[in-house]
């Protein structure tokens, strides 16, 4: 039916089922230079882990480009599912500059029991401040709070980026 | 730079589900001006799968039990055009209603024939078809009595970032339709293209009934127009 888009439906909680297939939380090699691990923990409401989240991410090639030969075996997609204290963990590389008001960043979906339709959100780096200022998402953000929260914070393995669905500390989320 | 989802893509605060209550946002989305990430999206073709991924009912050694069905489609964007070499997963409970999963505990035999889960590439024409075993309906503990209509989950990749969706397609005529909470969280308009419909030119004489579901993603999470 053209026009006529299909709704969203929530994921559920059995897609590990489906979805598992693909080995893609590591887009990268962890041994390969400028490997950076990308983790964090999904969290509801009540501060408690999601751990039957699906996580997506996708990014442009550390020279900007998304297109699959533009690194080798370059598909830009990861898929992590949480694990019983709501973490995912991604192995990926900065992704390029895309612009002079885009500040390098990887666009994150979350799909979970709950969830009737996808949250999405944004990955920004922390060692990027000049970039991030001038980023335009970011700086139409007033509070620093939120704006904040879509900065990876440094952590002892690589980058922590915490998905708060809900209250204290909210993830920003984005429409388009 | 605030926007309300619109009315094609259920809520997320439904109070009706009972699990949206602890997982739903409860600050306004934010308005992301699609750039060059939004705007592209994954490609799948270098992933193996086997076209024999695309039959639930031949993946282990004797025959699925159940009602033998054909599902097909064609994934397209919303303005009707097809998106081809694209992938579409699917997963389900098995005719029992009983999901091949750890945490399902509903007290229905497992079918040591059936796993439930298939993928496969649209073709040119954005074409996708499975073979499968039509699942059974199963009761959760949502509100007292509660059971899911039959479903088959879709996962599909359009384009682009924006066009991702996940969605679940029902069966025509299911009377658990008009009780389930998922279902209802749809708009009136829009919760009929939930609905595969039951084709006799798809059925297999002697062997499967076919159903139709095209799946049209685009407009999602879309900041609606303000008149």
């Amino acid at each position: 039916m053209p026009g006529h888009p299909t709704p969203s439906q929530t994921v559920g909680p059995f897609f590990s089922l489906g979805v598992s297939w693909i080995d893609a939380d590591e887009l990268v090699d962890p041994g390969r230079s400028g490997a950076v691990v990308l983790l964090g923990r999904v969290l509801d409401g009540s501060g408690a882990p999601v751990p039957d989240a699906l996580v997506e991410i996708f990014q442009a090639s550390p020279t900007g480009r998304f297109d699959p030969n533009a690194e080798e075996r370059w598909s830009g997609f990861g898929r992590c599912l949480s694990d019983d204290d709501g973490t995912y963990r991604f192995v990926t590389v900065k992704p390029g500059a895309l612009g002079a008001h885009s500040a390098p960043h990887i666009d994150v979906s979350v799909f979970a029991r709950g969830l009737l339709q996808r949250v999405v959100t944004r990955c920004y780096f922390p060692d990027e401040p000049d970039a991030n200022r001038a980023d335009a998402v970011l700086r139409a953000i007033d509070d620093p709070a939120v704006r904040g929260s879509l900065v990876a914070v440094p952590d002892g393995e690589g980058l922590r980026f915490d998905i708060r669905l809900q209250g204290a500390g909210e993830t920003a989320f984005f429409a388009w | 730079m605030i926007a309300a989802t619109t009315a094609l893509d259920p809520p997320y605060d439904w109070p009706a589900y009972r699990s949206s209550a602890l997982r739903c946002p409860h600050r306004p989305l934010l308005t992301l001006p699609a750039g060059p990430t939004e705007l592209h999206g994954p490609v799948f073709g270098h992933h193996r799968i086997d076209p024999a991924d695309a039959d639930l009912t031949a993946q282990h050694a004797g025959e699925a039990l159940g009602e033998r069905i054909i599902v097909t489609g064609r994934l397209l964007d919303a303005d009707g055009r097809p998106i081809a070499g694209q992938l579409v997963e699917i997963w389900q409970a098995n005719a029992a209603g009983r999901y091949a999963h750890g945490n399902d505990q509903h007290p229905a035999p497992l079918d040591p024939n059936f796993t439930g889960a298939g993928r496969c590439l649209t073709g040119g024409d954005g074409t996708y078809r499975f073979v499968t075993i039509k699942p059974g309906a199963y009761p959760w503990r949502n509100h007292p009595n509660a059971w899911r209509p039959a479903h088959i989950h879709f996962s599909v990749f359009g384009r682009t970032f924006t066009e991702r969706l996940v969605t679940q397609m029902y069966f025509p005529g299911d009377p658990l339709l008009d009780l389930d909470p998922i279902y209802q969280s749809v708009s009136d308009a829009a919760r009929p293209r939930l609905v595969s419909a039951f084709d006799l030119g798809t059925t297999t004489p002697e062997w499967a009934l076919g159903y139709t579901f095209d799946v049209v993603v685009g407009g999602h999470l879309a900041t609606p127009v303000v008149g």
